[in-house]
């Protein structure tokens, strides 16, 4: 093997190596991870949302053919969301725009991640798996609202 | 007859020349779907007004005609080609037949419920979507017919061993039997799900199907899949491009560790296709993603032998300095219009390969997956350098196997860079848009992209109408390819031979070392099979225990299950 060819198959390595550390870091540091394995969860067949903490919440969310369960989502800015996401029928897919939200719809599984809101708006998510001849109506609307002052 | 030619019989001349047409005008209707995506994506078309049905149907036909069909065929008929032309011995032609009516039979039956809307259920045919019986036996006959082509070389290969004791096997058939080792371990676990889940359940014998689990299967073949598109690719980057371009290959034995590579680290690595999935651990995820980056090196080396390899032929037709070889290269050189397939292919192949890094990265597919930045992705792997080697190796051995001169090559020279263009504004479109949250799949044209409706997305649709301008150019550029290959199919033969007398631009190594350890695939096997076990135990595990229920059979067309 000459000294060129060493040099490149070494750079290679050290390349997929460092990619490798920004995995780690992404992982350790910032705190973003891929959805798990859960066993802990009884399956559901309808759609629930209730507040679990003072900014925490959590829903549990249907996917069918061909619209999710709810469709428009609407809680205050800064909550933090146990996303709970199964489906009823065939295989669905969702993800919320601009968040670290991206997880796969199957019956007879459940997925699940936490998220939380800290920018009010409009959050667009739309069925990205092939569900049907309707798929591509298939989508929902988180909203987030700003800060309200509390009423009388 | 010299060293380098093999006399072909007439019988594997006529089986070779069938298995490259036949898919030829499959892939015409694949390429035509292909461009009528764009215009649903686009809204420019409601309908398929040539064969009728909607946007999925359209989908479906494009990727198992262009994905599966046309590179399982040219697999095939490249292997049939090289390895009897390298190792000197004679294919059983009645084993070959049989193999190519297995995936002539298959492949047809496949196509036809697909058109006739019986089965639109995409490429991939996940459950509990079901298609019409047929098109799961049509690919299992399919994959079979490309099993058997393939065990007729093995008796060739070992006989050639024997023969041959201390002698290097021909790089060529080195890579066509890695190719084909990955196809058969993979395929495997696709054959299990069709035989033994889709099939009964499509026929009715079964009720319920575990979606997980057939998933986790697809995903074992889907990944392998990728690299039995690009190998055959590879065997004509390593074997035939430094020769074309006047030069020789860098190293013999990073070719022949590049492959051996693929072998270990081909399979254990689907998951990373799941990262978003339910029901598998966030750990197994991650050690998928660990041999995903082990597949790429292989890939990085090849870049860098194949670079040295251009420098060199460069080089010697008297370029200087750092750069200056880069432009010395054949080009545009009309008898060497073969070169221009292959180095367009390696050029896009450079960003596919980076966005096949960055799906592969664990949390970051989070910001991809299923978005249009996937098919933005796998056209420029699948459809960039797989594509463009396929077509050119497809012409080549037209040309050889019918003993007819290429008929405008001017066309043939021109088509890959068209279609190169094309293909990265149509890319670029689909992968900014996906970054945006597009997604893939998706009859945009019917709701985002739809200004009359109240999902209207209206900073995607720039991209989506690059994309429109990207596959029209595509489109064009396969049909000046069409019409050189089809001019020269029907052309007149000069030649009163019975059989073919073909030959292969086969380089030459420029460091040749003798590398012992990498003559045997044995115990590379081995590890694969290790790493295999050791990866997907746990992750089919996880399923089972995390599933729950079965699912009946669905159609696309209502939300009611089929029984």
């Amino acid at each position: 093997m000459d000294k060129s060819e060493k040099i490149a198959f070494t750079l290679s390595g050290m390349l997929l190596i460092l990619f490798f550390g920004g995995i780690v870091y992404a992982a350790i540091v910032e705190d973003i991870d891929v959805p798990t394995c859960i066993t802990n969860m009884e399956p559901f067949e309808s759609d629930t949302l209730f507040q679990t903490g003072p900014d925490s919440y959590e829903l549990q969310m249907v996917a069918r053919m061909w619209s999710f369960q709810p469709s428009v989502v609407t809680l205050p800015v800064g909550s933090t969301v146990d996303l709970y996401v199964t489906s009823q029928d065939i295989i669905h897919g969702f993800k919320i725009e601009r968040k670290n939200v991206n997880l796969m719809a199957v019956p007879g599984a459940i997925n699940y991640m936490r998220v939380t809101f800290n920018e009010p708006g409009e959050y667009l998510f739309a069925c990205h798996e092939f569900c049907g001849a309707a798929h591509h109506t298939m989508a929902g609307r988180i909203i987030i609202e700003p800060e309200m002052t509390e009423g009388p | 007859m010299n060293s380098d030619t093999f006399r072909f019989s007439k019988s594997i001349k006529n089986l070779n020349s069938l298995l490259l047409i036949l898919p030829m005008v499959l892939l015409f209707i694949g390429i035509y779907g292909g461009l009528m995506q764009t215009m649903f994506r686009a809204g420019i078309i409601q309908s398929d007004p040539f064969v009728g049905g909607d946007y999925y149907k359209g989908l479906t036909f494009h990727g198992v005609l262009n994905a599966i069909v046309f590179t399982t065929f040219f697999a095939v008929a490249l292997g049939n080609a090289l390895i009897p032309y390298s190792l000197k011995k004679h294919l059983n032609s009645k084993i070959a037949w049989t193999s190519g009516i297995m995936m002539l039979v298959g492949s047809v039956m496949a196509a036809v419920v697909i058109l006739l809307g019986e089965a639109t259920v995409l490429y991939t045919f996940y459950p509990p979507l079901k298609a019409h019986p047929l098109f799961y036996i049509g690919l299992t006959l399919l994959v079979v017919g490309s099993w058997l082509a393939s065990y007729n070389w093995v008796p060739m290969y070992l006989q050639w061993r024997k023969e041959n004791v201390g002698k290097k096997t021909p790089l060529a058939v080195v890579g066509m039997m890695t190719t084909f080792i990955i196809w058969f371990i993979a395929t495997l676990a696709v054959a299990a799900e069709i035989l033994f889940m889709l099939l009964p359940w499509s026929m009715g014998l079964v009720d319920e199907v575990n979606v997980m689990l057939a998933r986790t299967l697809f995903w074992f073949f889907g990944h392998p899949l990728v690299y039995f598109w690009l190998l055959p690719a590879y065997v004509m980057y390593y074997s035939f491009m430094p020769k074309i371009a006047g030069g020789k290959l860098y190293s013999d034995m990073a070719g022949r560790l590049v492959f051996m590579m693929f072998i270990v680290f081909s399979i254990p690595v689907g998951t990373h296709h799941q990262y978003m999935d339910p029901a598998i651990g966030a750990e197994w995820k991650l050690l998928h993603g660990i041999f995903t980056f082990g597949v790429a090196l292989p890939s990085l080396i090849t870049a860098f032998t194949l670079a040295a390899s251009l420098e060199y032929a460069g080089k010697k037709r008297g370029g200087k300095g750092l750069f200056g070889w880069m432009r010395k290269l054949p080009y545009f050189e009309k008898e060497k219009w073969f070169f221009a397939y292959l180095i367009l292919g390696l050029f896009i192949f450079i960003f596919g390969g980076i966005g096949g890094i960055i799906n592969a990265s664990y949390q970051m597919n989070t910001a991809v997956h299923n978005t249009a930045w996937v098919p933005g992705h796998f056209h420029l792997t699948v459809a960039g350098p797989v594509l463009l080697a396929f077509l050119g190796g497809s012409l080549y051995l037209i040309g050889q196997f019918m003993h007819k001169e290429i008929r405008c090559k001017g066309w043939a020279l021109i088509s890959p860079y068209v279609y190169t263009v094309g293909l990265f504004i149509m890319s670029y479109g689909l992968k900014i848009g996906g970054l945006k949250g597009m997604p893939r799949r998706t009859n945009t044209g019917a709701s985002y992209a739809n200004p009359d409706s109240i999902l209207y997305q209206q900073d995607w649709i720039f991209y989506i109408d690059l994309s429109v301008i990207g596959g029209v150019l595509m489109f064009i550029g396969i049909i000046m390819y069409l019409v050189s290959f089809f001019g020269t199919v029907f052309s007149k033969s000069s030649s009163t031979e019975e059989g073919a007398v073909i030959t292969f631009p086969i380089s030459e190594p420029y460091h040749d070392e003798p590398a012992k350890w990498l003559r045997n695939f044995k115990p590379y096997i081995i590890i694969a099979i290790i790493l295999i076990v050791l990866s997907y135990t746990p992750v089919i595990l996880d399923v089972l225990e995390a599933t729950y229920g079965g699912s009946l059979p669905y159609s696309p067309n209502s939300p009611v299950p089929l029984r």
